[in-house]
């Protein structure tokens, strides 16, 4: 094993331990750690108030399971992960790609399709209703009354939003692609397509990578502008008597369940934000698998 | 020749004029909203994208009325807004950049726990712990404006220990150790040699926290008593919370008060803002 280097510090700086490594060990623990674990020990529980919650074992995680609007929000959330991410990227690469070939006034563009990033997820939901129901209204409807317009609308937000992100790092990556390696292509004759499958893209391709784990887990996080732009609407009306809210994505789901459902349902709530967390931590864990395999290639 | 670099010349100007026309559309949202701000409540809804002129001319009025609304003073919510962002900014720089400092330097056990901790704590969502983490922060009193910097400092020290360390390993140790030779302390090194040369990664950790602090709606919402503090993202809500019966253009005139001082921020600090998004996009 190699063999770490340290600082002559190394010793007189371990006396100082309750000072560097203190405030932020005390906050860690409160704002992480213990409620992470309670919050694994309490899925398995039934409780109204953590302090009389009783052990159930899995009975949580078999009613999260089972829990019709918790799967509908499932693949809702994955629908529109999957969709927004192809968008974002796409959109964001041609932007980027337009923006590297000099053309004059580049960088107002960049700022500009920066900008949105800037606002917070529940004034953008805000606007974007706003805007939405200011066309649909002219039809009559309103993006409150169908799922689809509620589904697209929410991904032409997060376009607006997000091409301006993955746009900065894409350009980052443009920028980095060697010069002579597209002087080599233009002299073999390589068309302009040619070049920029065969030389261009395969060079990005750690950015690419970045990005679109970067907008698929942002993808399956979102909450506050589904919150703010249709907040699960409109609803269904189960013939069991639960209601499905058609445009309610996971984290809204395990929100509504622990805040607006009754109050027996805080286990469940519980066991779904513990699958929710595997669900997303298990993408965190394949990017970076999936970056370090490329690293070794490269 | 020359006939390529016309077509060269004529594939640029229609990229060209393609991009103006694009950012003009990508500003009209935010257009769209300071047009509404000026109109009476009652055209916002039917004529939304109409200049106000005429009689669908408000005014100031929208801006003077929505001070109020909600039964609560905007200018409360921009006070917490700006207090919680920059004293929880204030305190995770200078707490993870100690305890980065630590980390890096000091070879324990403890030390790659907390690391490894902090690397975990950047993959879970939020609502893994919301439930919990507002439950520990009401018991411990962390509920107010001025303690819940606290529990920011807690939830965002993963990132910001992240980029930190990374950073710090790539300081030479021998400028350390010149100042240990010249009898300087760990303490003293850290604020006058380490601290100072940490800038870089502290403006980009210093913008990631803000943009995340100033635009969080659900923490401060679950954590702090929402009848007597607000932030301006959890006032929006709100109001939104009572639509139809809300009135639209002096909402409007809110939410263009709330994104102007962010936009001032980002053409204020457009280049660092850019640069510590590219460098904190290693968080999923």
């Amino acid at each position: 094993m190699k063999k770490r280097i340290t600082g002559i510090f190394s010793n007189p700086l371990r006396r100082w331990f309750w000072l560097f490594l203190g405030p932020v060990t005390a906050a860690f623990a409160i704002g992480f750690v213990w409620p992470f674990i309670q919050g694994i020990y309490l899925s398995f529980c039934k409780f109204k108030l953590i302090k009389n919650a009783t052990f159930i074992g899995f009975g949580n995680y078999i009613s999260a399971l089972s829990d019709a609007s918790f799967r509908h929000s499932f693949w809702y959330t994955a629908l529109f992960a999957v969709t927004s991410l192809v968008l974002i990227n796409v959109l964001g690469f041609a932007a980027a790609y337009a923006l590297t070939q000099g053309i004059k006034g580049s960088n107002l563009y960049r700022t500009v399709f920066f900008m949105p990033n800037l606002i917070g997820g529940i004034v953008l939901g805000y606007i974007w209703s706003m805007i939405f129901d200011g066309i649909l209204s002219r039809y009559g409807t309103s993006i409150l009354l169908e799922t689809r317009y509620g589904f697209w609308g929410l991904i032409i937000l997060m376009c607006w939003q997000q091409i301006g992100y993955v746009m900065i790092i894409y350009i980052a990556g443009l920028q980095s692609v060697p010069e002579d390696m597209l002087e080599a292509a233009k002299i073999d004759g390589a068309s302009r397509w040619q070049t920029l499958f065969r030389v261009t893209i395969p060079n990005v391709m750690p950015s690419i990578t970045i990005c679109t784990f970067l907008s698929l887990t942002n993808g399956f996080k979102l909450f506050d502008q589904n919150l703010a732009l249709t907040g699960g609407q409109p609803f269904i009306i189960q013939p069991d008597g639960s209601t499905i809210k058609t445009t309610e994505m996971m984290a809204l789901n395990i929100y509504n369940t622990f805040y607006n459902s009754n109050s027996a349902s805080k286990g469940v709530a519980q066991a779904k934000a513990v699958l929710f967390f595997i669900l997303v931590a298990g993408l965190g864990l394949a990017q970076l698998a999936f970056t370090r395999k490329r690293e070794v290639q490269q | 020749m020359s006939s390529d670099l016309n077509a060269e010349r004529r594939r640029k100007t229609v990229l060209s004029i393609v991009l103006a026309v694009i950012c003009i559309i990508y500003v009209l949202p935010v257009l769209t909203v300071v047009i509404n701000s000026f109109k009476v409540n009652t055209y916002v809804k039917t004529d939304t994208f109409a200049l106000p002129t005429g009689e669908m001319w408000a005014g100031f009025s929208n801006f003077i009325k929505g001070m109020t609304f909600g039964n609560y003073p905007f200018w409360n919510s921009v006070k917490y807004s700006v207090f919680i962002t920059v004293a929880s900014t204030a305190l995770i720089l200078l707490f993870t950049s100690m305890a980065a400092w630590y980390i890096a330097r000091v070879n324990s056990f403890f030390c790659k726990v907390i690391y490894y901790l902090c690397v975990f704590s950047m993959v879970v969502p939020f609502q893994m712990v919301m439930f919990t983490l507002s439950k520990t922060a009401d018991s411990l009193q962390l509920n107010t404006p001025w303690t819940i910097p606290i529990v920011y400092l807690g939830f965002g020290a993963g990132l910001s220990i992240f980029m930190f360390v990374g950073f710090v390993k790539s300081i030479p140790l021998e400028i350390e150790e010149a100042a240990a030779i010249d009898g300087c302390g760990p303490v003293r090194t850290f604020f006058t040699v380490v601290f100072p040369m940490l800038k870089p990664t502290m403006i980009s950790v210093g913008i990631l926290e803000i943009m995340w602090v100033w635009n969080d709606y659900l923490l401060p919402y679950l954590v702090l008593d929402i009848n007597e503090y607000r932030t301006i993202p959890i006032h929006i809500q709100y109001l939104k919370g009572s639509y139809g019966t809300v009135d639209l253009g002096a909402t409007m005139a809110l939410i263009l008060l709330g994104i102007i001082p962010v936009i001032v921020f980002y053409l204020v600090c457009q280049k660092h803002i850019i640069k510590g998004v590219a460098a904190g996009a290693v968080k999923g």
